[in-house]
């Protein structure tokens, strides 16, 4: 069971029963964020997080900078065939 | 779509492509066998036939679709009980789209529905609370199933429903557990999997730290992997890195959600509601120890199993299904004995055949003339 | 509407024949269509015989909500026989009405859905020239259920069919796809969701027209209703025993709609639409055909998602992002929502 979705967090709607509402391209759901609030990350510092929503719960915030990091290394992959087609057209 | 189409870039994915092209060549495995990755999440394997992912690696890559699909592995047994619960005049019987084609032994929840069953398709356990709130006169279930991944939202609503006072909200709980699974499919005799493509989403939960055993017992490669197609690409090359330079590591492509020690804040409500089953029967493998989770005594009010007195009652599948084995990995879909058969989508005879993105439904719908087309096209 | 319906309801005496019954018919349908047909308030509507060949279609309507955003059942119920008329090249002319209504309905809402109808008829330019009325114990039905039949006149020359798609020919559609499906997921409140989207709704006979007058080449037409443009693909490639190929990066979807489907794990090829039609049409017509539809507000997002291959009969394949395929299979049941 993992359809899982990025979205955004856009306001606090009821933050005695932990709800916030989400954005995912236009589309608005509250979702319950209960598995997001920890000591780093209040309610307030949430909003314009994003965060993965399964079933209506946000589940894990996005960590923008790992994900950086992996378009990188995916770069990277990329780079490292370029380079080797670039060898192997210089011994031609 | 944020953190979405970066990683469904068709250009990345031809030069990784073709990184996976030239790692495989330098893997050499006993017999020339190919090399077998279990994607162990449904997710995965959704993904993979959506974008066609299996037919642009190599001939000597091949995923083996394994047991992360709960649909597949819910045995009928269940779906009984679930129709006896929704056959009581004053129940509101409420679950996820995914279960209500399931075929029991007799009829699956779109059937009782068509009887006249009140039976309703949510897309959150607190949408099913909500009509329980609106609905005093009724008792509503939900019928909660799924790995770790969705643990949390059930054990939250439950904890809402407690907060609240409502008292006529019901947990059917059939929530499995991946760990267990993973070590059956193992430990099974004639298991020839090479790596795994870990769940991404049950590892946001659980972290990584769980599969170290996959590794360091079983010398097996495993790389938590997230679901877009560059994801699992890359997920792939890692491993077949792993498997050239001989090593067996837990790796962890999912970065950007997943990290090693899971998800306190989702751990805690699942560890205050749930406590661990002795055994949990699964649809094409049997019984697997401690492989399921029911709710402990603190909320045995909101329990629908204890409520509507269910009996535990063992329908295998058919003798003829050889689902166990293409779970495994031992034999392929079109090998088994009644595939395409006694055996297809419209009438299913074993757990692969149920959900759509099931390994024998898959190659049933769209094995049989990809090949062909390829060539045409 | 007149005065006296205001905050009543229907009862099974509207449904009785007697005056209750007439009246209604009078004040809210024979008012509303307002023509000369039905003004007579005969059992039937007596039509003079048209040259060419008939096209006659009938088709019910019980959708929920009755209103949704873009549209509601009454424009539905027109849109729905006028477009199946004229995916077979007619000129849609007349149409009946069929109601069958739950006791306690809203007149007020019978009569909104009854101007939607007739509103809806006015932009296709059709009549609708004779009906029928009945009212059923309360649960007996969800409030209104619709039935159009329609009838239509197809020119000499124009054979359309679902069979004459052949290779080489290419695959056109109107506009975004999946709007209609995704709408009436956002309308469902069990699903809680909301996004800016409207459905596709709308008549499709002037742009078939339009089509129709720049090629003599249009091969097969239909407007992928339910089960949506896969369903519709895959109709036309198993009796046309040819194999259809699209691309994934050539359909247009909406934003929110892709949205839609990713929260709730839906296809958007599978989503019904309302107002988006496919077409096969020969290759050497393809482009003019194309620029005739993008001149019409139906036809101003079409675009071309495929052709007509030789491969396995029957077969649709999608060409993925990736460059991998996927067979797009027929639909097994309804699609749910799914988490998995």
């Amino acid at each position: 069971m993992c359809l899982g979705v990025p979205a955004q967090i856009k306001e606090i709607v009821d933050m005695d029963n932990q709800m916030a509402m989400v954005d995912l391209s236009g589309v608005s759901r509250a979702v319950n964020i209960a598995c997001v609030l920890s000591d780093t990350n209040s309610a307030e510092t949430l909003i314009g997080q994003w965060v993965l929503v399964h079933v209506g719960f946000a589940l894990s915030v996005v960590d923008e900078e790992e994900a950086y990091k992996t378009l990188k290394i995916l770069d990277e992959i990329g780079e490292l065939y370029a380079t080797m087609e670039d060898l192997k057209q210089g011994e031609k | 779509m944020k953190y979405v189409d970066e990683f469904r870039d068709p250009k990345q994915a031809k030069k990784i492509l073709l990184e996976i092209d030239k790692l495989c060549t330098e893997i050499v495995l006993p017999e020339d066998r190919p090399i077998q990755i279990m994607e162990v999440c449904g997710g995965h394997t959704h993904s993979i036939f959506r974008y066609g992912l299996n037919q642009l690696l190599p001939k000597k890559l091949e995923f083996v679709h394994g047991p992360g699909c709960p649909v597949c592995v819910l045995p009928r047994s269940v779906v009984d009980n679930c129709i006896r619960i929704a056959e009581n005049e004053d129940v509101i019987f409420t679950t996820f789209g995914d279960a209500m084609r399931v075929p029991g032994s007799e009829k699956s929840l779109l059937d009782l529905k068509a009887d006249g069953r009140d039976i309703r398709m949510v897309y959150s356990p607190l949408d099913a609370m909500t009509i329980a709130q609106n609905n005093p006169d009724k008792r509503v279930v939900f019928f909660g199933l799924g790995f770790e991944t969705t643990m949390p939202s059930t054990a939250l609503s439950i904890m809402q429903a407690k907060k609240l006072g409502v008292d006529n909200f019901y947990l059917f709980c059939n929530h499995i557990t991946i760990i267990p699974t993973i070590k059956a499919v193992l430990d099974s005799p004639g298991m020839r999997i090479d790596g795994f493509l870990g769940p991404g989403h049950v590892s946001l939960i659980i972290g990584t730290k769980p599969y170290h055993f996959i590794a360091d017992e079983y010398q097996k490669p495993l790389v938590a992997a997230g679901f877009e197609p560059l994801d699992i690409l890359q997920s792939v090359w890692m491993i077949l890195k792993q498997l050239k330079n001989g090593e067996a590591k837990v790796e962890n492509q999912y970065k950007r959600l997943v990290n090693d020690n899971g998800n306190a804040s989702a751990l805690s409500p699942i560890a205050e509601v749930f406590e661990l089953r002795e055994f949990f029967e699964w649809r094409g493998l049997g019984s697997i120890n401690h492989s399921g989770v029911k709710i402990n005594d603190k909320y045995r009010q909101y329990d629908a199993e204890a409520v509507f007195k269910l009996k535990e009652v063992t329908v295998t599948d058919p003798d003829v299904c050889q689902c166990g084995e293409v779970l495994k990995g031992v034999l392929k879909p079109w090998q088994c004995k009644v595939f395409g058969k006694e055996c297809t989508p419209e009438i299913p005879l074993g757990a692969l055949m149920v959900s759509t993105e099931g390994a024998c439904s898959a190659h049933y719908s769209y094995g049989q003339n990809i090949d062909l087309i390829n060539q045409k096209l | 509407m007149n005065k006296k319906y205001q905050n009543k309801k229907i009862t099974m005496a509207h449904g009785s024949g007697g005056k209750a019954s007439s009246d209604l018919i009078k004040d809210i349908f024979v008012d509303t269509f307002n023509n000369d047909y039905l003004a007579t308030m005969e059992d039937q509507a007596r039509l003079d015989m048209p040259t060419g060949q008939l096209a006659l279609t009938t088709d019910s309507f019980v959708v929920s909500p009755l209103f949704f955003k873009g549209g509601d059942i009454g424009k539905l119920a027109i849109t729905g026989t006028v477009n199946d008329l004229a995916m077979s090249g007619a000129k849609p002319l007349y149409l009946t009405c069929g109601l069958i209504l739950e006791e306690g309905l809203s007149i007020d809402i019978l009569d909104k859905i009854i101007k939607s109808m007739q509103k809806t008829a006015i932009e296709a330019g059709v009549k609708v020239v004779c009906g029928d009325t009945k009212v059923v114990e309360k649960g007996s039905a969800d409030k209104i259920f619709i039935n159009t039949a329609g009838v239509g006149v197809i020119d000499k020359g124009v054979e359309i069919h679902a069979y004459k798609a052949t290779v080489g020919d290419k695959i056109i559609v109107n506009g975004f796809i999946g709007d209609h499906g995704a709408t009436i997921m956002q309308s469902r409140t069990e699903l809680a969701i909301s996004a800016d989207i409207d459905s596709d709704c709308q008549v499709l006979n002037h742009l078939v027209q339009k089509m129709l007058s720049v090629s003599s080449n249009i091969h097969s037409l239909r407007d992928a209703t339910r089960g949506g443009v896969a369903t519709v693909l895959n109709e036309i490639a198993s009796d046309s025993k040819v194999c259809i190929s699209i691309k994934e990066d050539a359909l247009p979807i909406r934003v929110p709609t892709r949205g839609v489907c990713e929260i709730l794990g839906l296809d958007p090829l599978y989503l019904a639409n309302e107002g988006t039609l496919v077409c096969v049409v020969a290759e050497q017509d393809a482009d003019q055909v194309l620029t005739a539809m993008k001149c019409t507000k139906e036809g101003e997002n079409a675009c071309i998602i495929g052709e007509v291959t030789t491969g396995p009969e029957g077969i649709v394949a999608l060409k993925t992002l990736f460059g991998g395929t996927k067979i797009i299979d027929k639909l097994i049941g309804d699609q749910l929502p799914r988490i998995c």
